[in-house]
């Protein structure tokens, strides 16, 4: 299946931003470090489908870190 | 799947110094999303101020010029009379606008030159350290002002948006906030608007945006837009307060 929600996870900084404004709540932070010593957000693949593709989380990120989709 | 929200062309892809949640990143995005949709990659001629915004020509793929502290707007002037086909715009923050540049803004907005002005509001210095601005409400601690803003012996904050409004060359001045999505999307109307009258060759446009240091300001990136929403709403109302229609 194809993912709605796509994190460029090197470029975030665990702000949690999009953590907080997620309506489904489906956004975490990684258990790992990315490459400038953060723990970045994702939204696991079993909980891809749960995502509305409403966008809040991409413009609440302050750094462009993520690219929203919706099915046809 | 159909794109609905993809990174805008005009921002370069680096990861920026801020701190994490640093609301510039996401005015960074507005100005760029505004780059792309209106099509003036190519002619945008960026002014960058002092303060963290300084390295903002790291990240707007557009051309970009670094201006002394708080003269953006005076660089911005000779680049718009020198180059008139160029869209110009400056960046800057409350501590580079408000404070040392207070002159430059003043009298860009009184000859009505042609430009737009990006300023944000954090009502701190935020590069060198949390120090009382201008913009500093009364009350806030800072680490100059460490009881909090007394007005006795520090005054009041300054309202560059109201201020502005009686300048009879602006043409534009409105003040959005960056603390929710909805008011985001208000954000970037109104910066869209400010390109546009420049488009157009209206004139002056300022758009302020409110905005947060969760750092010296000592809180979460959610907490610090929360203390926004309750603190700096009250003082600095948001709203058009000129949009040159009828002039």
């Amino acid at each position: 299946m194809e993912k709605r929600v796509v994190f460029n996870e090197d470029h975030c900084k665990s702000c949690e931003l999009c953590v907080g404004i997620c309506p489904k709540k489906i956004i975490k932070l990684r258990t790992e470090l990315n490459r400038q010593g953060y723990h970045p957000a994702f939204v696991s693949d079993e909980d891809q489908d749960k995502c509305i593709s409403c966008a809040l989380c991409a413009r609440m990120c302050p750094d462009a870190v993520i690219e929203v989709r919706r099915p046809q | 799947m159909i794109p609905v929200y993809t990174r805008p062309k005009s921002l370069t892809n680096v990861v920026t110094h801020y701190c994490p949640g640093c609301p510039h990143g996401i005015a960074h995005r507005l100005v760029a999303e505004t780059i792309d949709e209106l099509g003036i990659q190519g002619k945008t001629v960026g002014v960058a101020s002092v303060g963290c915004s300084v390295f903002a020509y790291n990240y707007f793929d557009v051309d970009f010029q670094q201006a002394a502290h708080g003269r953006a707007p005076a660089v911005a002037t000779g680049i718009k009379r020198v180059t008139p086909d160029s869209i110009v715009f400056t960046y800057q923050g409350d501590g580079d606008l408000a404070s040392i540049g207070m002159a430059e803004i003043v009298h860009a907005a009184v000859r009505g030159e042609n430009i737009t002005v990006v300023f944000i509001n954090n009502a701190i210095y935020g590069m060198t350290g949390g120090q009382m601005a201008p913009t500093t409400l009364v009350g806030q601690k800072t680490t100059t002002s460490p009881f909090g803003r007394d007005p006795k012996t520090q005054g009041y904050p300054v309202k560059v948006s109201e201020l502005l409004a009686t300048v009879k060359g602006a043409h534009y001045v409105a003040r959005f906030s960056l603390h929710n999505p909805a008011n985001i999307q208000r954000a970037k109307q109104g910066i869209k608007k400010a390109f546009q009258n420049q488009i157009e060759g209206k004139g002056f446009s300022l758009v302020e945006l409110l905005s947060t240091c969760s750092t010296n300001w000592g809180m979460t990136p959610q907490n610090a837009l929360k203390w926004l929403e309750e603190n700096m709403l009250p003082e600095y109302p948001l709203g058009e307060f000129k949009t040159g229609e009828g002039e």
